[in-house]
């Protein structure tokens, strides 16, 4: 959108405001919709804002009359009328309710039920995707075509701790986008593994809790190309506002090439599982993987938080509630008030499956062999932990499939 | 008996006075003093949230310390600073409004108030214990305490629900006693379409407090045997829900925002009518509207809830009960209208509140509106412009309503009359910065800006600059009311007369200024 | 100075009371060490007991107090009506709180339950995601992921509890009737028969808990039947214990010689006290037990 537009429909607005609606077609409308649903909600919108407009200017302009004509200085006697008398002034009294009922039933009644009813009719759809929101990323599966991957904030840890300049999409950068082909019902299946967390793409006009152990459904038809940025919008914990979503939406060709494309890395992960590494490819890559799963929490250095979060450097002093601390002791990576470096076995056990009772999730639908194995060796390998050991994707599979 | 005596005529000395009160006027006051002093406590914490949203990446906070705050800040201002405030206000009040001694049953009521620092204290305890090592703080849910994130949470999720379990113990009383003295203790010839609005607005709100608080309770325990005792009340693995958590939440949450709004609806009237120097219009109309949005405000409660996926039939029937609470709202506008038309208008500060409730809970009820259309909610839910929209419902109207109280009262109370000239100051600052703060997260959440975020993306930073410097002022202007209430409490200022303004009516401002310890203890007479 | 109030008197206000505020610093204690207890910090037990035991030195400072001031004289019709109204209102909210336990269970089984397993059925669009594939529509259940269970049967011992309960509730009658007619001894004797039929009740009802756990391997965890059983009938159980002590009380009071036919609050508000929570074992016995 250019900046003359924008500029235009911000009308007397302060210039200030510009970038924030540089999205939408006016600074009080939403994101430019691409959905059906997206463009009926924002008519809905539209139609409010005209409305309330109305009633707050009607309201406000009687009481600002009121104010200046019925003060002391220029009417000193005050009339006493308690209520309406007589059956005209009822009905004038009257009238502004009945102009409300109106108001709330017909003009906005009737476009929210047809909204309401569209948004939940999700059959007839070409092709179904399921999203499964993760504290803190989004993992997304095509099942008809046997290729899932999870979608990680891409924005790196110094611009997010002001070291380094912001990129343009701060914050809304994945590594993974989910893409979808346009004009296409696409059946959205939401799933949650841990908490509750909410899919939400504005300029979808969608906005749909994941709730875990249960499914939700939802459904897009984009119609047109491009990247369309949204966010979970329901607080899930400390990775909250670090799990972006990203759709890139692209014609029914581009997709397919996409989706062979993606086929074939999926074929090439599978037989990587079997491939050995050396100990510094595993470190390079795990350091990604940290980044991307672990540093929320653990912290980008490593050190945790305190109370909450354990270390991962070897030797450092930690303090918890006892099931925690009891976990820990347990796997060998406790001693005497101080994380230590355990067994191998238990930490790729750890990673896996995670620590019920704790906010340690399972990974095991999350990370592929290789990125579990390469995420461990880098954790055994720095942090002031110098083990030297190199842990290879065939021992995750052993243990994950229980050989 | 010689063990059994009357009570003194002046006051106990020293710290026992107010440790083991029994009149409702001292009651009151530790109500109003331990509100304010939450409200800055809670006021403190926003302004720890504005700084860190001041720009994109702003690390005033940690992500986990700015999930605490900002779940502290909504549990203080609503439990710790407005309920009290409105608490305070009722105790002090209604037992002169309607020509009573005292409450009903002095002791309880002072149960109810000591009740509340304790819970304040574990609420906010798990701070203290992080610094000597244990646990991670305090409660980090957001008030909401959704599960199964409430359940996950740490040892201070458990300090919270027990904190609020006092809270739930301390509302449950002090609304039973305020239903008792309303029903029991009104004077003689005191009919109850008789009793002053404000007093109507309690009846009604203690009533819903003690409809829903006990339902709030027993979820927080459902929540603390999740979390503990193996329970499966709201996890999928046991056959539980965790939707059903949010059930129990809004069916206490909704109601909950009548209570706070429903005192300060009932004080305007009363400072409409003062100033415009005219007798409150459409009494009768507003104790019926009080009712029914009492009534309506149990059965609304899912709409908080619309992208929870309910099935549309529940979506439709919360969003249509929802919008019929537009039509006793409006009767409540109306009314208020119609107390100031053609009336004597000064506008001395309580009535400049008054007036600035008007249109600011105006913007706050109309967003509503649009807040009830469940698939409009679908782009608003959990965005700033549902922040916005209850800041204007809760700060424009009921702190709005409560401040105005406040001054109205304030001479009553001290015998003392504020400072006016800082009293405009006080509000215009307030009008001002509020609208700086709070109109740029209308936008902010219409521009696709997620609530309880510590960071976020670069197109969102004016709206949050603009508003955190809009908070800031806020938060200081209202070091003015501290100061005016401190200069009266201490005596400086003019002596204030029974009437204290030239309009006012009513039972209290028969009494001298400030009333002596007991009043009424011989019924007065009325017409 | 007279104390006796009438409609048009005095309203009696009491003097300054330590109680209140120690009752709260007590509660603070309780929920402090509650709070440390659930969170394996053994520590809780020193301000949870402190707590309790100021708990238990208040509400005897305090009722004996009121108990004082009943013999007085100090309390005229309105006090009397105040007191009334409370009681009435506290016993509201207690139904709010029954009213959504019960609530509870109508979710889990009539909403949750079937909604879990919509996702698996024959006919649904999502059978191919479902969560949980093998679960089928249940009651009672212990969910998707929860161990097999025995129930407790309606007709055994609930059923004798529900007779017994019944009984209590019309021995309390019994003796009010007795106490109205001035016959003490009917008065006393009725208090007596309505404890010791409480007190069956419980010994019933924790034999009855002890079965479920060790032979049915009903227990909190047994999902969301496990969890509703224990929660209902858990919180109704700690209700009658508190109903037969101040049932105790009463009869105590009744033996000083306590309660006149025309004036006897204390007893009243005792005996709608355990009508409500007579009430509350029907619905339990029909809801929980029986269907």
């Amino acid at each position: 959108m250019s900046k003359a537009r924008v500029l235009s429909a911000g009308g007397a607005i302060p210039v200030l405001l510009g970038p924030a609606w540089a999205h939408a077609r006016a600074f009080y409308d939403f994101q430019a919709p691409v959905t059906p649903i997206a463009r009926d909600i924002l008519f809905i919108h539209d139609l409010f804002l005209v409305i309330i407009t109305a009633l707050f200017l009607i309201g406000t302009g009687t009481l600002l009359y009121s104010v200046y004509a019925h003060r002391y200085r220029r009417n000193g006697i005050p009339a006493t009328f308690t209520g309406p008398v007589g059956r005209k002034q009822w009905f004038w009294a009257s009238f502004p309710f009945a102009v409300l009922l109106v108001l709330d039933y017909g003009v906005l009644g009737i476009p929210a039920l047809h909204s309401i009813l569209a948004l939940a009719n999700t059959s007839g759809s070409a092709m179904t995707v399921k999203v499964t929101g993760h504290q803190w990323n989004w993992q997304y599966e095509y099942p008809a075509y046997g290729i899932g991957f999870t979608s990680t904030l891409s924005t790196p840890q110094d611009q997010i701790a002001d070291e380094a300049p912001k990129d343009k999409h701060f914050l809304l950068e994945v590594d993974h986008p989910l893409v979808l082909p346009t004009h296409e019902k696409i059946r959205i299946i939401l799933a949650s593994a841990d908490v509750i967390h909410a899919f939400w793409v504005p300029a979808f006009g969608i906005k749909q809790d994941a709730v875990p152990g249960y499914l939700r459904q939802t459904w897009v038809e984009i119609d047109k190309p491009g990247t369309y940025r949204g966010q979970c919008a329901e607080l899930c914990g400390v990775g909250h506002a670090f799990m972006p979503i990203v759709v890139r939406a692209v014609d029914q060709v581009a997709f397919n090439q996409w989706l062979s494309r993606e086929q074939a890395v999926a074929a090439a992960q599978r037989a990587a599982s079997g491939i050995a590494y050396t100990r510094g490819q595993l470190v390079t890559a795990g350091r990604k993987v940290f980044d991307a799963y672990c540093a929320a929490c653990h912290q980008p250095n490593g050190l945790g938080l305190a109370g909450a979060f354990p270390p991962i450097a070897g030797g450092h002093p930690f303090a918890a509630a006892a099931p925690m601390i009891a976990a820990l002791r347990a796997r060998g990576f406790y001693r005497a008030g101080d994380i230590v470096v355990g067994p191998i076995a238990n930490h790729i056990r750890i990673v896996l499956h995670g620590i019920p009772g704790t906010p340690m999730p399972s990974f095991a639908s999350q990370l592929s062999a290789a990125d579990i194995a390469a995420v461990i060796t880098y954790e055994r390998n720095d942090f002031g932990n110098h083990t030297g050991e190199t842990v290879e994707p065939s021992q995750v599979l052993a243990i994950k499939t229980g050989h | 008996m010689s063990a059994i005596e009357h009570p003194a005529d002046a006051p106990p000395s020293g710290i026992t006075r107010w440790l083991y009160a029994t009149n409702h006027k001292d009651i009151g006051k530790m109500y109003l003093v331990f509100g304010i002093a939450m409200f800055l406590v809670g006021g403190l914490l926003a302004e720890l949230i504005r700084a860190e949203l001041l720009t994109p990446t702003m690390r005033v906070l940690s992500p986990e310390a700015y999930n605490q705050v900002i779940t502290v800040h909504g549990l203080v201002m609503v439990f710790g600073a407005l309920m009290p405030i409105t608490a305070g206000l009722a105790n002090y009040l209604i037992p002169m409004m309607i020509g009573a001694p005292d409450m009903a049953l002095p002791r309880l009521n002072n149960w109810g108030f000591w009740l509340l620092p304790p819970a304040a204290l574990l609420l906010v305890m798990p701070w203290g214990l992080k610094l000597i090592g244990i646990g991670n703080g305090t409660l980090d849910t957001g008030w909401t305490m959704y599960a199964p994130l409430s359940i996950q949470s740490g040892p201070g999720a458990d300090f919270a629900f027990i904190a609020v379990l006092l809270l739930g113990l301390s509302s449950t009383m002090a609304s039973i006693n305020i239903i008792v003295t309303i029903l029991n203790q009104r004077a003689p010839g005191m009919t109850m379409l008789k009793v002053p609005v404000f007093v109507w607005s309690w009846l009604i709100t203690a009533l819903l407090l003690v409809a829903v608080f006990p339902a709030l309770m027993a979820g927080v325990i459902m929540l603390i045997g999740d979390r503990h005792f193996g329970t499966h009340f709201f996890s999928a693995a046991g056959g539980g829900d965790p939707v059903l958590w949010e059930h129990i939440f809004w069916f206490f949450g909704h109601p909950e925002v009548y209570v706070l709004l429903l005192p300060s609806a009932g004080i305007l009237p009363h400072i409409l009518a003062t100033f415009a120097r005219k007798p409150i219009y459409g009494y009768k109309a507003q104790v019926y509207s009080f009712c029914v949005i009492g009534v309506l405000s149990i059965v609304v409660w899912a709409h908080h809830m619309f992208t929870s996926g309910m099935p549309p039939a529940a979506n439709i029937y919360f969003m249509l009960s929802t919008m019929a609470i537009s039509v006793p709202v409006a009767v409540l506008f109306f009314c208020w209208f119609g107390t100031v038309w053609r009336g004597a208008m000064t506008f001395e500060t309580p009535m400049l509140f008054a007036l600035g409730y008007i249109v600011l809970f105006g913007i706050g009820g109309l967003t509503g509106l649009v807040l009830s259309d469940a698939a409009a909610d679908q782009q608003y839910h959990n965005t700033y412009f549902l922040v916005a929209h209850f800041h204007y419902a809760l700060f424009g109207g009921p702190v709005m309503g409560v401040i105005a109280g406040i001054y109205y009262y304030l001479p009553k109370v001290t015998g003392r009359m504020y400072s006016e000239t800082l009293g405009r100051w006080h509000f215009w600052l307030t009008l001002i910065a509020f609208n700086v703060t709070f109109i740029p997260q209308f936008l902010a959440g219409i521009a696709g800006m997620p609530r309880r975020i510590p960071d976020y993306a670069l197109q969102f930073w004016h709206f949050n600059l603009v508003s955190s410097v809009g908070a800031f002022v806020l938060g200081a202007s209202q070091l003015l009311l501290v100061y005016n209430i401190v200069r009266a409490m201490r005596g400086d200022g003019e002596q204030a007369s029974g009437r204290v303004w030239e309009g006012a009516r009513g039972l209290e401002f028969t009494l001298p200024s400030p009333p002596p310890f007991h009043t009424f203890t011989t019924p007065p007479v009325i017409e | 100075m007279s104390a006796v109030t009438d409609e048009h008197g005095h309203y009696f206000v009491p003097e300054p009371s330590p109680y209140p505020v120690l009752l709260a610093g007590a509660l603070f204690l309780v929920g402090l060490g509650a709070a440390l207890l659930v969170n394996s910090f053994a520590l809780g037990w020193a301000p949870l007991a402190a707590g309790g035991g100021l708990t238990v030195y208040v509400l005897f400072g305090w009722f004996g107090r009121v108990v004082g001031e009943t013999r007085a004289g100090v309390y005229g019709l309105k006090e009397d009506r105040a007191f009334r109204w409370g009681m009435m209102w506290f016993i509201t909210s207690e139904v709010v709180f029954f009213a959504s336990l019960f609530g509870v269970l109508f979710y889990e089984r009539n909403i949750a339950i079937p909604w879990l397993a919509s996702f698996s059925g024959p006919h649904s669009p999502l059978s191919a995601y479902a969560p949980w594939p093998a679960f089928h529509v249940a009651w009672p259940s212990s969910g998707p992921a929860g161990k097999p269970f025995g129930i407790v049967s309606p007709w055994g011992i609930p059923a004798l509890n529900t007779l017994i309960l019944l009984s209590s509730g019309a021995t309390v009658t019994w003796a009010h009737a007795g106490l109205r007619a001035g016959n003490r001894t009917r008065l006393k004797l009725g208090l007596a028969l309505t404890i010791l039929l409480g007190v069956t009740f419980l010994a019933f009802q924790a034999r009855e808990f002890a079965h479920a756990y060790d032979e049915l391997g009903l227990t909190l965890h047994s999902g969301v039947y496990g969890a509703t059983f224990f929660i209902l009938t858990g919180f109704h159980g700690l209700h009658v214990t508190v109903g037969t002590i101040m049932l105790s009380a009463i009869l105590v009071r009744a033996f000083k010689g306590d309660f006149t036919p025309q004036d006897h609050f204390g007893f009243e508000a005792v005996s709608w006290y355990w009508h409500f929570v007579d009430v509350v074992w029907l619905l339990l016995f029909v809801f929980v037990y029986w269907l």
